[in-house]
């Protein structure tokens, strides 16, 4: 199996107010179209774990490997690009430019990466609209959808260039039970067909289960790691 | 390709809260627009009263410097340490005031380059007289044409010719407010008295107005023919010699040119009128502060507008980092508002400014008899546009990139674990 993320001896600090140790020596690897679920009680670490797996957290200790390239000690403006190219993100409270059109949205990381034209942009933006059921409202403000609605728009952002992994923090924390099958479906789908890793924080066991592989933190160590059979 | 994406977003930015960014720009709007019509104003009114006080005085006039202190005679002969002199009351000296060979050093003068004109003439105390009424005056003995080429006094005169005064040997070219407490007009008669004691009666061929109170209330025009005749004087004597030049800052070195080449004191328009220059400096400056100030107020308040449009868009700008946007690309966004706002917003400055200084330059305006004007002088120079719009752009820049900057420095994760 390829490897597509290597994470090893993370050691991270808190200094504010008192200095606390959130994770410590978290040493793990993810395997390319992998759908990995991190879970663990509230304040074990997951979420700061994420967020340095993401990039935009770069005080640590321990490298980071995606793709494998090394991003531990690169400048800002690298992993920026970095994160436009190979990184898509899914956020618990959605996060969507309120100001721009659903359609805006999904074209803006593609637009900064500039791979494209704006005309193909707007075909595969489109084009992703269509996988997640979102293709009527590609015209709508997206501060006038629903929560749910904005989460799928949200993945469709995630998706436009074509990330190697999709990270997610609590991506269906903020959704009722149909959306949350709506999403998971959607993760599955592109794990499984397009060989995108999807690496989702969350606290819904439910979710969790559906997973190709759990790993569960306590105290800023994994305690298990184990996959499920599906 | 990144720029216009950036420029996409700054545009539905400003778009989404339009009354934010009105408020913003009609804060640059009103700044630029004070500064130009308070910068048309004051130049005009520097520009009047330097036109109105150079346009009387030569930019260089040469003269004969009369000193009455001279060393005693027995001084210059015994000078010993031991022994002292004592004079009483020592008279001066008479000592004429007559530029020798004035006529030829004029033709010469006026071979110098850059000299516009140059008139000699001879120039004398005068009572006038006009019935039981005596008002003392100048008169000037001038050949018209000369004067005419220095002063435009053609467009000067209120009544009469200068053709009269050429044809008319004992006729008078006079101030009008000197004319109007005389009593006389044209074709009136004066008696003109000098004093060494010349009198004579001229006849008014017209009046002139400079629109200075120091000049039209005392000098007169006459030929200079008829003045050396009242003061008994040969058809060479003169006693100045008025210069023009075509550009007035020529005027200062072709001055101490002059009194190095002929001996004679010269004196240039600068010196003449240091308290008017002086005047202009201290304007300059006055509304250099003010519109500087204006604009200083009006930066600021795109400093709070651009503050807080950051405030309110963090988390748009920690998702935009999030899916890839660099901090510069960030800096760019905000910036582009602002530098949208600044330009806009100074744009519709100028015009306000230009309508503003427009009005004022049709207002009516009554000086009295001390200046000619009926509105407030403004001038109308592109120049103060160009540097209105260049200082409410360097403001809006400034006073949007610190935000922006804030923007930039946004840390992602603290905004989006919320």
């Amino acid at each position: 199996m390829e490897k597509v993320l290597k994470a090893s001896h993370f050691n991270k600090y808190f200094t504010e107010p008192d200095r606390f140790q959130v994770l410590k020596d978290v040493t793990f690897e993810v395997n390319k179209g992998e759908f990995l679920a991190i879970v663990g009680k509230s304040g074990c670490g997951k979420s700061t774990l994420l967020y340095l797996l993401s990039t935009m957290d770069t005080e640590y200790e321990g490298t980071l490997e995606i793709n494998g390239q090394t991003l531990t000690g690169r400048s800002q403006d690298y992993l920026s690009k970095f994160r436009n190219e190979h990184l898509g993100f899914v956020f618990q409270f959605h996060f969507l430019l309120p100001e721009f059109t659903t359609l805006q949205n999904v074209m803006l990381p593609a637009l900064k990466l500039g791979k494209y034209s704006e005309k193909e942009v707007e075909h595969r933006a489109y084009e992703k609209l269509k996988m997640i059921g979102m293709e009527d409202h590609a015209r709508k403000l997206s501060s006038k959808l629903s929560g749910g609605q904005q989460q799928r728009v949200a993945i469709a952002r995630a998706l436009i260039n074509d990330p190697t992994i999709v990270m997610g923090d609590e991506p269906t924390g903020n959704l009722d039970k149909t959306n949350t099958g709506i999403v998971f479906d959607i993760f599955r789908e592109i794990a499984q067909e397009n060989h995108q890793t999807i690496i989702a924080v969350t606290h819904d066991p439910d979710f969790a289960a559906g997973c190709d592989r759990v790993i569960e933190m306590s105290d800023g160590i994994i305690i298990s790691s184990h996959e499920n059979q599906v | 390709m990144n720029l216009s994406i950036t420029i996409q977003i700054a545009k539905t930015h400003l778009l989404s809260k339009k009354r934010q960014t009105l408020v913003a720009m009609l804060g640059v709007t009103f700044g630029i627009a004070m500064f130009i019509t308070m910068i048309s104003f004051m130049q005009g009114v520097n520009q009047f009263l330097e036109d109105s006080a150079l346009d009387a005085s030569p930019h260089v006039r040469m003269y004969n410097e009369v000193n009455t202190q001279r060393p005693a005679l027995i001084d210059q002969l015994n000078r010993s340490d031991s022994a002292f002199n004592v004079i009483y009351h020592q008279k001066p000296k008479e000592q004429l005031s007559r530029l020798k060979n004035g006529f030829l050093i004029a033709r010469r003068i006026e071979q110098e380059p850059g000299v516009l004109g140059v008139s000699p003439q001879l120039s004398t105390q005068a009572f006038y007289n006009n019935g039981p009424i005596q008002i003392s005056g100048t008169i000037a003995g001038v050949d018209i044409d000369r004067e005419n080429r220095l002063y435009n006094l053609k467009s000067r005169l209120k009544s009469g010719t200068i053709e009269a005064l050429r044809s008319n040997p004992n006729g008078l070219i006079m101030g009008n407010v000197l004319a109007r407490k005389l009593n006389v007009r044209e074709g009136d008669k004066v008696s003109v008295t000098t004093p060494t004691g010349g009198t004579m009666i001229l006849r008014v061929v017209g009046t002139f107005g400079f629109g200075i109170g120091t000049v039209d209330n005392t000098k007169s025009y006459a030929n200079l023919s008829t003045v050396q005749e009242i003061l008994q004087k040969d058809a060479s004597y003169v006693t100045d010699i008025h210069i023009k030049m075509f550009d007035p800052l020529l005027a200062l070195p072709l001055g101490k040119k002059l009194r190095a080449i002929y001996g004679y004191y010269t004196e240039d328009w600068a010196t003449a009128n240091s308290a008017i220059l002086a005047g202009e400096k201290i304007r300059n400056v006055m509304t250099f502060v003010v519109s500087m100030t204006l604009l200083v107020v009006a930066g600021f308040g795109i400093y709070n507008i651009m503050n807080m449009n950051v405030i309110n868009k963090i988390k748009d700008i920690a998702i935009l980092k999030a899916t890839g946007f660099e901090g510069k690309d960030i800096v760019l966004i905000f910036l582009l508002q602002a530098v949208f706002i600044g330009v806009l917003g100074g744009l519709l400055g100028l015009l306000i400014g230009f309508v503003l200084s427009y009005l004022l330059s049709i207002t009516p305006f009554n000086a009295g008899d001390f200046l000619s004007i009926k509105t407030f002088p403004v001038i109308f120079d592109l120049k103060y546009y160009g540097m209105g719009l260049l200082f409410g752009l360097i403001t809006t820049v400034l006073a949007g990139y610190f935000p922006s900057r804030k923007a930039s420095k946004v840390d992602p994760v603290s905004i989006l674990r919320g």
